[in-house]
């Protein structure tokens, strides 16, 4: 049974909202920043909806029991663990609507409000992470979405039909396998019952060492 | 008895959830549940049966996931059948003696329609015509539309259901805690939609608990003039030892469902959680209660997807500003396609204060149709003020209304019996409030007498299509006075005649009336006062007019309609900033122009009041090479050398851009324009993301290149076309994901075969050199100022 989360407003991590934005905060970009936040603060909702699934690693498949995937990285994700959570969360189309609407007026905003947005749902999703921890008594690995390493992207499929996403937190899936609203994630966490070994920083367990995002943390 | 007769009489009572009840028989997460349908039938036929042993009048067929998305037409078809024949199967194995009916059961399709996902509104539309058509052809009661979290998707499937079937259709929403729609629409704004199109009732299920719904299921008994429907969830489902329980028992959903039925709700019922129990449970309860009839309410409402604009005390302020009359800039706008210029004059007039837009796109040169429908389309992408679709082309009307996401105002029909038999079918079909011209084929009454008589015709004819009084607003027409000086009284008379006699609204295009006088803002501030005083409920009116304004918040606070004064206060500060600034000694040149550190500061108003400026001593021209393009080029050189970060660098650009519209206007009155090379962009099919690509834009047109937009999620054919058409020389493309790369690839191998000349330049998150080599790009650029180079390059300084 698929479960349901909301969340009120987290605390925002601004250092991370001017990394997304390509920039620093220098006092031009502060001010329209500040703006934004006030803006935006109606505009968000915070939910999550998930599914705890019991998980066994052979080789390179990762069975959940409801569905399955082949992907080594995955499965090296999920080393030692026996329980799976499957989650999809979104911070709603408010944000996408004011994007839009400021590409047309200023872009400048619309890249402060989608910075934002790559923050709330980042943080949201951590937030998510801790709760599951806590509520389970174990030990969270580091969350692992469809697109990641050698996991495919169109596992995004089976993940919105296991957790009816669209129904339970109005998330949809398009054709080429976007979603809307875009500050959405899908993710698989496992739980270990011992403490699991965690990444030292944020990008370590990624493959892609060009990015243009990696390692600020 | 049929379902609408029956609906008339009594307490509906509903079915509860199905979902629940299916996973405790052994439906695995992820299976489809109307599969049950063919494979389980005696599961399903039981849980029906239950429902009907329990009290239910309606049950509702297992097809919430049904639809063409998710099935093959023959399996459909297949499912469609098996759902009607367990139903009926059910209908007839229970004994219980209250009146059955089935309803066809159909839920949100799993995508969500642009511009906000992928999905057209045509297309949804077709998809949920599929399945109710296959409903209606296996005997289907009813149709019920549930679980919609999206007014626009709810629009589809009643158009749907309306355009293939005669069947009652109920709508029913998930409100969020927020007591929103996901995509934000209100209760009161759900109900101007749905009853505009003639649902047959709308209300509320899932999502929350009965409790938690209460105040929704309110706030649409005090607007809906159509039975409400009342279906939540058992509560919030929790995990208890594993397992998963609702937390609102039987008993305590009984009581908030009969308090609900006391006061006027008239379908009841359950959704997830829900069991037999809890119906059971509800007609015990309400067994004493007798329906409360539904009465007519009067609101005059229009609605956007967000909320509703009801016509009262409060005056409702339609901005007027998009239309091309007497606006060269507006024409060349639209003549080029540049659907920003339009967009900027809404979100403009939204932020003066307006409560809807109207929107005219009428000029002799263009596919009215298509550009009105484009145009609304866009619109409502980005602001979400209801709009007033205002054409004379009936073709174009209709096209607006059908896309339209809420319950638009049509401008306009007057009393002859052409008009009306040409917009009153619309109005009937797609919901509306009219804007009627008290005038017809013998022209405009002198009198106020004449004019009421016209307004009574325009009534009753309405009537005989079946459209309440409340969807016309009169618009007695305000002449010039300075050919008639009984115009403006004549006028007022009318306005408050229709209000008193005939118990209906009114508008005003205000400035007609001082057409041919000097300082003509007086007359129409003092004219919108004294019609506000006579009854008038609204102006389409020009919101940057300051007379206007004042005249506006000034009434508001001396009527008792502005508390302490608060908007009044507000707007004083704006009336006091639109003054003009002086320029300071500070704005001398040390580092440039005054002009050029606005650019380079990123001050978009200072720097559109400094070209103003500059342009009554200088050439445009001038202007653009030696204070924008250097400005521009600082910034420019600082953000490629790593001082100037992403963010300033657009706010310079918005800079650059105001003071470019200045130049633009200018220009556009002389005849003339001054664009480098024209520059064709567009983010690629099924990609819907395009924020990278606007900023891309927003630089070239800096620097002046021509840039045609031709938005997201472009096919490639259409990419090529325009190239072709234009014989466009750059092609810039972006993609953000790696699924939508594959749709690049196809529309560099269509534009290298369609038009051989043309330079494609890709870029988006996506990509690398590697992958734009691979695909056959001529050019990836990294960033946006890496694509201003390259068009420099290939279109030359």
């Amino acid at each position: 049974m698929v479960l349901i989360k909301s969340y009120s407003a987290p605390p925002i991590n601004e250092r991370e909202v001017f990394r997304y934005a390509g920039g620093k905060d220098v006092a031009a970009v502060r001010e329209l920043f500040e703006g934004c936040k006030t803006e935006i603060a109606e505009s968000l909702s915070y939910k999550v909806c998930y599914l705890p699934l019991d998980v066994r690693v052979t080789d390179d498949f990762c069975d959940f029991g409801a569905f399955g995937v082949t992907s080594k990285h995955l499965a090296r994700n999920l080393e030692g663990c026996v329980k799976a959570v499957l989650f999809a969360a979104t911070v709603g189309v408010g944000i996408d609507r004011l994007i839009a609407k400021y590409s047309v007026q200023s872009p400048a905003k619309a890249l402060l409000f989608d910075a934002i947005g790559t923050e709330r749902i980042e943080t949201l999703c951590d937030l998510f992470c801790r709760d599951i921890e806590r509520e389970y008594q174990m030990s969270a690995k580091p969350r692992f979405s469809p697109g990641y390493g050698d996991l495919d992207i169109s596992v995004q499929t089976e993940l919105f039909s296991v957790l009816n996403c669209r129904k339970h937190i109005g998330l949809s899936i398009s054709d080429s396998l976007m979603m809307s609203p875009s500050k959405s994630v899908t993710a698989i966490v496992g739980l270990c019952e011992t403490a699991c070994k965690k990444p030292s920083r944020k990008c370590e367990a990624c493959g892609k060492t060009d990015c243009a995002f990696r390692g600020a943390l | 008895m049929n379902f609408s007769a029956y609906l008339q009489q009594n307490i509906v009572y509903l079915d509860g959830g199905t979902g629940t009840l299916l996973q405790a028989r052994g439906l695995r997460p992820g299976e489809h549940p109307e599969r049950w349908n063919v494979t389980h039938p005696d599961v399903i036929t039981e849980i029906h049966r239950a429902y009907y042993d329990a009290g239910s009048n309606v049950v509702c067929t297992n097809t919430f996931g049904a639809n063409a998305l998710k099935f093959s037409p023959d399996e459909l078809e297949e499912i469609v059948k098996a759902a009607l024949s367990n139903a009926k199967a059910a209908r007839n194995q229970s004994a219980a003696p209250q009146e059955k009916f089935i309803a066809l059961d159909i839920g949100p399709l799993g995508k969500l329609l642009k511009p906000l996902g992928d999905l057209d509104f045509e297309a949804a539309t077709d998809v949920f015509k599929a399945t109710v058509s296959l409903g209606v052809k296996y005997g289907a009661d009813l149709i019920y539309v549930e679980t919609m979290n999206d007014s626009y998707e709810a629009k589809a499937a009643l158009l749907a259901a309306k355009e293939c079937c005669d069947l009652p259709v109920i709508v029913s929403c998930a409100y969020g805690e927020d007591g929103k729609l996901m995509t934000g629409a209100s209760p009161a704004a759900m109900v101007a939609l749905l009853e505009g199109m003639g649902v047959a009732a709308l209300g509320v299920n899932c999502s929350l608990g009965p409790k938690q719904l209460r105040p929704i299921v309110r706030e649409l008994l005090r607007y809906a003039s159509v039975p409400v429907v009342f279906k939540p969830n058992a509560g919030l489902p929790e995990c208890v030892d594993g397992k998963t329980v609702f937390d609102v028992t039987p008993e305590e959903y009984a009581d908030v469902a009969a308090e609900l039925i006391a006061e006027g709700v008239r379908l009841a019922g359950g959704c997830c959680g829900t069991t037999p129990e809890y119906i059971r449970a509800v007609r015990e309860k309400a067994k004493q209660l007798v329906p409360i009839p539904v009465k007519q309410k009067n609101f005059t409402m229009v609605s956007s997807y967000t909320h509703a604009v009801a016509f009262g005390d409060t005056p409702v302020l339609i901005g007027e500003r998009i239309n091309p009359t007497g606006k060269k800039r507006f024409k060349q706008a639209l003549i080029e396609n540049d659907t920003d210029y339009i967009l900027s004059e809404g979100i403009a007039q939204q932020e003066k204060g307006v409560d809807v837009l109207d929107v005219n796109v009428g000029l002799p040169e263009i596919d009215e149709p298509t550009v009105l429908k484009n145009a609304v389309e866009a619109m409502q992408a980005v602001v979400d003020l209801p709009l007033q679709i205002d054409t004379s082309d009936l073709a174009a009307m209709e096209a607006a209304l059908r896309i339209y996401n809420g319950k638009a105002m049509i401008n306009s029909v007057n009393g002859k019996a052409e008009s009306m038999a040409a917009v009153f079918p619309l109005l009937k079909k797609y919901g509306g409030v009219a804007v009627a011209l008290t005038l017809d084929e013998n022209g405009i009454p002198k009198t106020a007498q004449g004019r009421v008589e016209i307004a009574k015709k325009i009534l009753s004819a309405a009537a005989a299509y079946g459209i309440d009084r409340k969807d016309i607003v009169f618009d007695p027409l305000a002449l010039t006075v300075s050919a008639d000086a009984a115009a403006a009284s004549v006028t007022l008379e009318t306005v408050r005649r229709i209000k008193d006699e005939l118990g209906a609204h009114t508008l005003l295009g205000i400035s007609n009336v001082s057409f041919g006088l000097p300082a003509r803002a007086a007359i129409n501030g003092t004219f919108f006062a004294l019609a506000l005083e006579n009854g008038l409920s609204a102006a389409i009116m020009n919101p940057y007019s300051a007379d206007m304004m004042k005249t506006y918040y000034a009434y508001k606070a001396l009527k008792g309609l502005d508390e302490n004064c608060a908007a009044y206060i507000a707007a004083a500060q704006i009336f006091a900033e639109t003054a003009p600034v002086p320029a300071r000694a500070a704005d001398t040149p040390e580092d440039g122009s005054a002009l050029q550190r606005a650019i380079v500061k990123g001050r978009r108003e200072k720097a559109a009041a400094l070209t103003k400026e500059r342009l009554a001593s200088a050439d445009p021209l001038e202007v653009v090479n030696n204070e924008i393009i250097p400005a521009l080029n600082t910034v420019g050189v600082g953000f490629e050398n790593k001082t100037v970060f992403l963010p300033q660098l657009l706010m310079s650009a918005e800079a650059a851009k105001s003071a470019f519209e200045v130049i633009k206007t200018a220009l556009a009155s002389k005849g003339t324009r001054a664009e480098k090379g024209l520059f064709v962009i567009a983010t690629v099919h099924g990609d819907i993301h395009d924020i990278g690509k606007n900023i891309v834009k927003l630089l070239l047109q800096n620097y002046g290149f021509r840039v045609v937009d031709l938005g997201k999620d472009v096919p490639p054919e259409t990419i090529v076309e325009t190239v072709k058409k234009m014989h466009a020389p750059l092609v810039g493309l972006s993609a953000l994901m790696t699924t939508t790369v594959p749709a690049m690839e196809e529309t560099i191998r269509l534009l290298r075969r369609g038009a051989p000349w043309c330079r494609i330049v890709v870029g988006g998150a996506v990509l690398t050199q590697e992958y734009a080599d691979a695909i056959g790009a001529d050019k990836y650029a990294r960033d946006a100022m890496e694509t201003v180079r390259y068009a420099e390059e290939i279109l030359g300084k």
